[in-house]
């Protein structure tokens, strides 16, 4: 286990983090005063874990969501920490400026060489001011494109991180073209002739998210979500009331569940008992297993082949009817 | 006892705003003056006075821009199914019901081949009447069809987009699939060279905006319109400020450089005559 102290939980973890505390506390005591407490500290592990086992079995829709937020989430620089060695960073956009809001830059992964595209959330609070919370303007969409156009001419597979809460509603990103941006990133990412893996490690925020998630595979961590709105903005239409947030949650069937359920995400890799924030190595060695074995079956299609199939994939994704001619 | 009092005066305040519309005089959204009604129509549903471009319809739409009776529609019979069984305050699939009994549509945009100035073109138009013009699966595997469409015949397409909610929310992740799906769907029909022509009307935001609205080789708008990708109040709201005048005009998108050019509507057929004329030259 990374964390070696408690996780800071959600209202939902309270039961959980409050074991883990007791636990913490009588192993510091154990340290510092030579009685042994094993049997007592096992106990409580043990008890722990059957209460996580119980919440994480029954998560609804909005616990998920939370989850997906947690500050302590692996964000795409521990999966940079864990996962890809040497990695070699690339900034900028050549049009207006350097995004801090995407990470970019080139990495391997296992013994592949890869073009790192996520979004960046940052952890203290003077990161996450610089990265904009996740929510990455034009200049950052046009830096990830400018990577993959590099990263396509050399043959680099692109493997792209998501988790962004959506791009960014401001001014500036309306001036410069914050939807046309979003669309290009789509038309080129449909074209590209390497081979691109999409994992959502947290929040899937609709077109924000979708700009750097157009993909031969789309992964979903198991806690994490992927939507067209956030509950708070579906929640705020409906209800004019964001506060409903939960209920929104749950009519919007945003779990990594409901989209493998309908064809729109390829797999969901399982996250490590209660969570992900719980255990940065086990998740990132996850989401390495799940990537390799991907590359491992999209590599060595033909170009050709690779894009008819990344085509035919979103070809298929809607649901309707249709009164067929007769005869 | 009070009730006596007061109801003759919200009969009265009530004819009177009704009969706004049915009457001579209307007052424009625009420039809230008064009006006079068939000045607006003759033009296209646009204001006389400050040139604001009202809601048309698409078969409107397709009147003023279509040669006389050469509109075929095409896919008319796909319908929206309720793939999330989306209930909020009503359900989608009771949604869908009144809007279609309503306006008589089966969805918020119209697929087909039409001539235009004797060039033979695949045309979409959104319509606004439908949930604000939305997309959701039938909407987005429309687009593609007609794409496909113009790709088979060796026809521009041409879509005149109009959309306030852009992805349509009760479809949920299905909707947000169609701007990858039409998206991917023009890169195809580009590499093999052909034309597409977006003409944005308003309002043409979030996801229609952020895709296929925003692909055109030829992007026109009408003036005034709403064009962008966060709505206002979600824009004002994040910022805590007040938006500029003029904030996601037309005419803001054509200074900033996303669009080519702003036509008025009563001279958009002249237009796409004329840009088929150096694009599509008939034999």
């Amino acid at each position: 286990m990374e964390h070696s102290s408690p996780v800071p939980g959600l209202e939902f973890e309270a039961p959980i983090v409050e074991l883990e505390e007791r636990i913490s506390e009588l192993r510091a005591f154990s340290q510092s005063s030579d009685v042994d407490l094993s049997g007592q500290i096992d106990e409580l592990v043990r008890k722990c874990d059957e209460k996580k086992r119980a919440i994480y079995a029954h998560l609804t829709p909005w616990q998920r969501v939370q989850i997906a937020r947690h500050p302590q989430r692996p964000l795409v620089s521990d999966y940079i920490k864990w996962i890809v060695s040497d990695f070699f960073e690339l900034h900028g956009d050549q049009a207006y400026r350097d995004d801090p809001a995407i990470v970019s830059g080139l990495g391997r992964i296992g013994d592949r060489r890869v073009m790192i595209i996520g979004n960046r959330k940052g952890k203290t609070t003077p990161e996450k001011i610089d990265c904009n919370f996740g929510c990455a303007h034009p200049e950052g969409y046009r830096k990830a494109m400018r990577k993959m156009r590099f990263a396509e001419k050399f043959g680099i597979p692109i493997v792209s991180f998501i988790n962004t809460p959506g791009a960014y509603p401001g001014i500036g990103a309306e001036e410069r073209g914050q939807a046309f941006v979003i669309a290009r990133n789509l038309f080129e990412m449909a074209s590209l002739k390497v081979p691109v893996v999409a994992i959502v490690i947290g929040e899937g925020g609709s077109g924000g998210a979708l700009g750097i998630g157009l993909a031969d595979r789309v992964l979903m961590l198991e806690n994490s979500y992927y939507s067209v709105i956030s509950p708070e903005g579906c929640a705020a239409i409906l209800w004019k009331d964001a506060s409903h947030a939960s209920r929104a949650a749950e009519i919007l069937k945003l779990t990594s569940q409901d989209l493998l359920s309908f064809g729109i995400v390829d797999e969901v890799i399982a996250e490590p008992l209660a969570g992900a924030h719980r255990d940065h190595a086990a998740t990132t060695s996850s989401v390495e297993e799940a990537i390799l074995r991907h590359l491992d079956e999209v590599a060595p299609m033909g170009v050709e082949e690779r894009i008819e199939l990344r085509h035919a994939k979103y070809r298929a994704i809607g649901r309707f009817t249709e009164e067929l001619p007769v005869g | 006892m009070s009730t006596e009092e007061s109801r003759p005066r919200e009969g009265s305040r009530f004819r009177r705003r009704k009969e706004m519309p049915t009457g001579l005089w209307m007052r424009c959204s625009g420039c809230s003056k008064m009006v006079y009604k068939s000045l607006v129509l003759e033009r296209g549903n646009v204001c006389p006075e400050c040139n604001f471009h009202f809601d048309i319809t698409s078969e409107e739409r397709i009147r003023l821009l279509c040669d006389p009776d050469s509109f075929s529609e095409e896919f008319g019979s796909l319908e929206s199914v309720d793939p999330l069984e989306f209930v909020a305050r009503r359900s989608y699939r009771e949604r869908l019901e009144q809007v279609k009994e309503k306006t008589g549509l089966n969805e918020a945009c119209v697929v087909g081949t039409a001539d235009i100035g004797g060039t033979p073109v695949v045309l979409g138009v959104s319509d606004p009447r439908f949930l604000m013009g939305s997309m959701g699966s039938v909407v987005g595997e429309k687009f593609t069809r007609g794409v496909d469409l113009a790709h088979e015949l060796g026809r521009p397409f041409i879509f005149v987009s109009g959309s306030g909610g852009g992805a349509r929310m009760d479809e949920g992740m299905f909707s947000l699939m169609q701007m990858a799906k039409t998206s991917a769907a023009l890169q195809r029909f580009s590499d093999g060279g052909g034309l597409f022509v977006s003409i944005l009307t308003n309002p043409t935001m979030g996801g229609a905006m952020a895709s296929f609205a925003a692909l055109g080789d030829v992007t026109l708008a009408e003036p005034k319109s709403l064009i962008g990708f966060a709505g206002p109040n979600v824009i004002k709201q994040t910022i805590k400020a007040d938006l500029p005048s003029g904030f996601q005009s037309s005419e803001f998108n054509l200074e900033h450089g996303f669009i080519d050019r702003i036509v008025d509507r009563q001279d958009l057929r002249e237009a796409l005559i004329r840009l088929l004329a150096y694009l599509c030259p008939q034999a």
